[in-house]
């Protein structure tokens, strides 16, 4: 049964985001993007995150998204310009090597990486779904964690004090 | 042969699923009837009163007209998203009512082995599920703002991402203070931490713990519904009807019934933080519902009684109340609540 939700989230999530890069209306690739990441948040309740599934949503499908959204419906383009020069045109000879070299590479790696995991199954005990409770993520987030969570609060706050700042320089 | 046949649970659990879907329809129905009445009521006039007892089919034969018309859909329109648009504000309305408990746990007199609670399902991160499904609510909005292509619905589609945005942020610190308050994320186990008396007569309800908190969490839904004062996405003197302008038949009534249905979870999900759920004196254990459903119609009665009375706001005032206003005392109020609780434990 979790096997094949799994296939399913899994097939929902891929597909949704190749659509995402495949097609040229910015606004379906918005709601492409929502659709992969509500996929996400049900392979992480099938691990056993219901929280983990929960902040996905809200922060990401929620939060996020809604402003992508918000952008692209005031920019109002119906369509992306297709590139109007190929690629051979846009990069040197060098480049174009480079590049081809680089996507070898990346695809050795790809096959080599996938061809040293072994199977997993999804734990069943109460062990691993007692780590997704919010009072132990909270636990460990402000003891183990809490350079690194402090640290990306201030860096938060920097990236609003800038925002705020950008927009309001003709003042 | 037996795992064909379903076990009693599962059938149970099925038909509750059954019955709180239609129960919602039919509130959804209720409320437009008591919506004209209650308005009527209050410019002197009589209201529906034609169809059935005191024009009480009115819904059904509004229904039933909306159903005979013929869908349009404007040239221009992004026929995918248009189409889709009705279909994401329908469910999110209904989706988030599952995780809200409405009674004690019953085995219906006997006829299960094990109790079940009177809830669709009782998930351990309930009230953040609730707040993941209502950040999703927006997107049926927007999307038929923005897909309908006409300035009225994009406008309005505009509005509300901007408005429900901005009220999100406070409509979570007042769940953020309650969950702190019920050391739970679970709506009936925030439910049952309700039970009680203070001094043997004032019930032990959060609203009198957190009476800030419950007007910011009304307020908020109120402005998440896009119900008046704070109804700018469908300002009908400004944006003929907003997001759903260009929508018409079922698809129109699709908007419709998710808006009415969004009252009745807002007023739900209030009932089950503030104010104790389906908890009350004197009737017997398997009766206590009768309580939430009061709790709710005094809520939603509420929100007709204040759409009828309060004008519209502006919409620069809108945008200030929330921040400049709600989101710094929501602050406060959950400040002021994690001392209190530190304090007296």
């Amino acid at each position: 049964m979790d096997t094949i939700a799994f296939y399913i989230f899994a097939a929902i999530a891929i597909l949704a985001s190749l659509g995402v890069i495949g097609q040229g209306n910015p606004m379906h690739s918005v709601m492409l993007l929502i659709v992969s990441f509500g996929a996400l948040a049900g392979l992480y309740i099938l691990l056993q995150a219901p929280f983990t599934a929960v902040t996905q949503i809200i922060i990401y499908a929620g939060a996020i998204m809604v402003l992508f959204l918000f952008v692209v419906m005031l920019l109002n383009v119906p369509r992306e310009e297709p590139v109007p020069v190929t690629a051979a045109g846009m990069l040197g000879p060098t480049a174009m090597k480079i590049g081809a070299v680089l996507s070898v590479v990346l695809a050795i790696e790809v096959v080599w990486g996938l061809s040293r995991l072994g199977p997993t199954w999804f734990s069943q005990d109460a062990e691993a779904a007692g780590v997704s409770s919010v009072s132990r993520i909270g636990n460990v987030l402000f003891t183990d964690h809490a350079f690194a969570f402090e640290a990306t609060s201030i860096l938060i706050l920097v990236a609003m004090v800038g925002a705020v700042v950008i927009a309001r320089r003709e003042h | 042969m037996s795992a064909l046949i379903p076990s009693p649970t599962i059938i149970a659990h099925l038909a509750l699923i059954f019955v709180v879907f239609n129960m919602l329809v039919m509130s959804a129905a209720f409320m437009v009837w008591l919506e004209r009445k209650v308005c009527a009521w209050i410019q002197d006039r009589h209201g529906p009163n034609r169809v059935g007892f005191e024009g009480l089919l009115q819904p059904f034969a509004d229904v039933f007209k909306l159903m005979m018309k013929e869908d349009l859909r404007p040239k221009a329109a992004d026929a995918a998203l248009f189409a889709i648009a009705p279909i994401i504000s329908c469910i999110t309305a209904f989706a988030a009512f599952s995780v809200v408990p409405f009674g004690t746990e019953t085995t219906l007199f006997g006829l299960l082995d094990e109790p079940i609670p009177l809830q669709v399902t009782d998930v351990n991160v309930a009230v953040l599920v609730i707040f993941a499904i209502a950040s999703m609510g927006v997107y049926g909005i927007v999307l038929a703002g923005w897909a309908s292509n006409s300035k009225y619905s994009l406008l309005g589609g505009l509005r509300s991402a901007a408005q429900m945005i901005s009220y999100e942020l406070s409509y979570g610190m007042a769940l953020a203070a309650v969950i702190m308050l019920a050391g739970s994320l679970s709506l009936r186990e925030i439910v049952l931490n309700q039970s009680g008396y203070w001094f043997g007569v004032i019930p032990k309800w959060y609203v009198f713990l957190q009476p800030i908190g419950f007007f910011i969490f009304m307020t908020a839904g109120v402005a998440e519904t896009n119900r008046a004062p704070f109804d700018f996405p469908e300002a009908e003197q400004e944006l003929v009807a907003g997001y759903h302008t260009e929508y018409s038949s079922m698809s129109f009534a699709l908007f419709f019934l998710a808006e009415y249905v969004n009252m009745v979870t807002v007023s739900a999900v209030a009932t089950s933080l503030y104010l104790g759920g389906w908890l009350g004196p004197f009737l017997p254990d398997w009766l206590q519902w009768i309580y939430f459903l009061i709790k709710v119609f005094l809520i939603l009665f509420f929100y007709v009684w204040m759409r009828w009375t309060l004008p519209r706001y502006r919409y620069d005032q809108l945008m200030e109340f929330g921040w400049k206003w709600l989101l710094p005392v929501s602050v406060v109020n959950l400040l002021a609540t994690v001392v209190l609780v530190l304090w007296i434990g």
